[in-house]
């Protein structure tokens, strides 16, 4: 195989040579070819990595030191590893707890944000109808303002509601800024299907509902993890609402990362290992869409 | 038996179909034939029930169905884009109405197997829609609307994408796959020569009006009107304008002619000449008593074929010559013309007053 392929390379050249010869000899002569820096190549690849990934391994190196360490030495890798960090974290219910407290009104939020944004994306990507493009544009100007606009009327709105501490807050809460996004997102994948498709299933006979659920929901299906995704992300980081309207019962990770001063000073080994667990659901959201993500920031319209 | 009565379609201010009706019956071939922007996809989509008209009414075998939603009416529509359901393999793709339909599964395999075989898309019905050629796309799109025994079966430029081969097979058996099912077919198209090649019968549109329904060729050789000739010819029938007074033919150029034959019979006034490409001689045949000058604008050679675009007093007329005609662009010619093969046309309405003798057409 290799040998053939090589062969054919051989043969392929020999008949150039003399054509570029008579070229040279009537004049043409080809452009020099501009020399690539190629031996420095892996040395901006490096500087790259090394200013990118630095704190990411700082924290993880962190994680796996004992205090003593980081505070008394500098070292680049852990003298003497340890999981206690970790172990802390695992056992003791207030950190574990502000994990789950976290995943579920991320995953609430995720749920709600699409189940309410698929169908509105349906509409404005499908009908026309009194005021629509203005519609559209204005849900995304919900996401200009900086929630801590929103943090004093949802404090005030859902202490009325006796709402307050609850997962389910802080999932409505976060609504506000994703299900604009979704809507966005999903306005424009749902955008690159023909309306023809919609038709033809109308025609073949399906209602409504079923179209919906069992032809269109799959021609999106990359769409709709991005969302998904998106939705996640967003959730995940946001921390001033969420701190807002929890206190203990729903109290997010990332409110009780920043409330580690205890009387004996900063935690630094526990911190650093909360930190380190926070990166891996998001790495891991990642990973599932990785091939979608450049089309999700595109809003799907690429 | 499906009949549109005095339909209209409006969207905002503009009017897509104006005051339409039509009959047709079942088992019969029907073709809509106009330019693109003419209506013929709004009122395939009038029809099936995908629009509802403004005004009018549609009636499905003697019953009213204006406003009847698609699903609960049973139509199977073909697009010019291939549409299929990228997600689901041809065999579901061909089964899916009768999935919906509830059709027992033995049934189903039955019919998507057949329709398969009669679309020769048996080796593919595991692949998706995405791994077919074009060909094979719409040709489970057709299988699509085969299996289902719709009542109404409506394809809207079904051949435009693909390419030459394939067209002209399909377009052979096209007709022959749904004249067994009884259903009414309406098949939309822009070539004239599609039209005459499907036969049937002819519905010519125009800016959103039928300007003449009836069996095809008889649409071709009778036209009611200029708009409806000109649709019906390609290249577009050339025209020349005459008026005649007493027993002399003035044309445009300042030539006459004497009102011989079916000209003399015609009463005094303004007219429009209406003559076909291939009607349109460079050397004198027998008959051609006309000669009138004109210039070469542009030759294009097809083949066995040549179109002369000329430059006359009368605006561009276009000739089919036979063969390959060595003929410069700018050269002066003249072009000889049979009065009695002229379509006469009335220069006011447009309505068709003389046309030639059938076999002659």
């Amino acid at each position: 195989m290799s040998t053939g392929a090589t062969k054919s390379i051989d043969t392929g050249r020999q008949p150039g040579t003399p054509t570029a010869a008579s070229a040279k000899a009537r004049g043409f002569v080809a452009p020099p070819k501009l020399r690539r820096p190629r031996h420095l190549g892996w040395l901006v690849m490096t500087l790259y990595l090394i200013f990118l990934l630095l704190p990411i391994y700082w924290l993880v190196n962190m994680s796996f030191k004992t205090n003593v360490e980081i505070t008394n030495t500098f070292s680049l890798w852990p003298n003497d590893p340890t999981l206690r960090n970790y172990r802390v974290i695992f056992t003791d219910p207030s950190w574990y707890g502000g994990y789950i407290n976290s995943i579920t009104y991320v995953v609430m939020n995720t749920v709600i944000s699409i189940a309410v944004a698929l169908p509105a994306a349906y509409a404005f990507s499908r009908y026309r109808f009194l005021g629509d493009k203005h519609l559209f544009f204005w849900l995304l100007t919900n996401r200009m303002a900086p929630p801590a606009v929103f943090a004093l009327p949802f404090f005030q709105l859902y202490s009325a509601f006796g709402l307050i501490d609850t997962h389910i807050a802080v999932a409505l809460a976060h609504c506000l800024f994703n299900v604009p996004l979704a809507v966005w997102i999903l306005e424009g994948f749902m955008s690159g299907v023909p309306r023809e498709i919609d038709e033809t299933a109308y025609i073949d006979g399906y209602s409504f509902p079923r179209f919906f659920v069992k032809i269109f929901m799959p021609l999106i299906a990359s769409g709709i993890g991005v969302t998904a995704f998106f939705c996640f992300m967003f959730s995940w980081v946001e921390l001033l609402l969420a701190r807002t309207l929890t206190t203990t019962a729903a109290k997010p990770i990332a409110a009780i990362m920043t409330r580690t001063v205890s009387a004996s000073g900063l935690d630094w080994g526990v911190l650093a290992a909360a930190g380190v667990l926070t990166i891996i659901p998001g790495a891991l959201v990642i990973w599932f869409v990785r091939n979608y993500i450049a089309k999700g920031f595109a809003l799907g319209r690429v | 038996m499906l009949e549109l009565r005095q339909v209209t379609k409006k969207v905002g201010a503009a009017t897509h179909i104006e005051d339409v009706s039509l009959v047709l019956e079942s088992g019969s071939l029907n073709v809509l034939l106009g330019p693109t922007l003419s209506g013929k996809t709004t009122l395939m989509r009038l029809m099936a029930g995908l629009d509802t008209p403004t005004s009018g009414d549609v009636f499905m075998n003697g019953a009213k169905v204006t406003g009847v939603p698609v699903q609960k009416r049973n139509i199977a529509m073909v697009y010019q884009q291939f549409i299929n359901y990228p997600t689901l393999t041809v065999y579901e793709n061909i089964a899916s109405p009768l999935r919906v339909a509830g059709v027992n599964h033995a049934e189903i395999d039955r019919r998507v197997r057949q329709a398969a075989e009669l679309m020769r898309l048996t080796p593919m019905l595991e692949r998706t829609p995405l791994e077919l050629s074009g060909g094979q796309q719409q040709r489970t799109a057709l299988a699509r609307a085969v299996v289902k025994r719709a009542d109404l079966v409506l394809l809207d430029e079904p051949l435009a994408n693909l390419d030459y081969k394939l067209r002209e097979e399909l377009r052979a058996e096209l007709p022959r796959l749904f004249a067994e099912t009884g259903a009414i077919f309406v098949y939309a198209t822009t070539e004239p020569t599609e039209a005459l090649l499907l036969g049937g019968n002819t519905a010519t549109l125009s800016k959103g009006r039928v300007t003449q329904f009836g069996p095809t060729t008889e649409v071709y050789r009778r036209p009611a009107d200029l708009i409806t000739a000109t649709t019906f010819s390609d290249p577009p029938m050339n025209t020349l304008r005459a008026t005649k007074s007493g027993g002399a033919i003035a044309l445009a150029d300042g030539a006459t002619l004497p009102a011989t034959g079916r000209l003399a019979r015609l009463g005094d006034g303004a007219y429009l000449f209406g003559f076909r490409p291939h009607d349109l001689h460079l050397e004198p045949g027998a008959g051609d008593t006309i000669a009138v000058p004109a210039t070469v604008a542009i030759t294009e050679i097809t083949g066995s074929e040549s179109f002369v675009h000329l430059d006359a007093p009368d605006g561009r007329w276009v000739g089919l010559m036979h063969g390959i005609k060595p003929i410069e662009i700018g050269a002066r010619v003249e072009v000889r013309l049979d009065p009695e093969r002229f379509f006469v046309f009335s220069a006011d309405s447009g309505r068709a007053v003389v046309t030639p003798p059938a076999a002659a057409a």
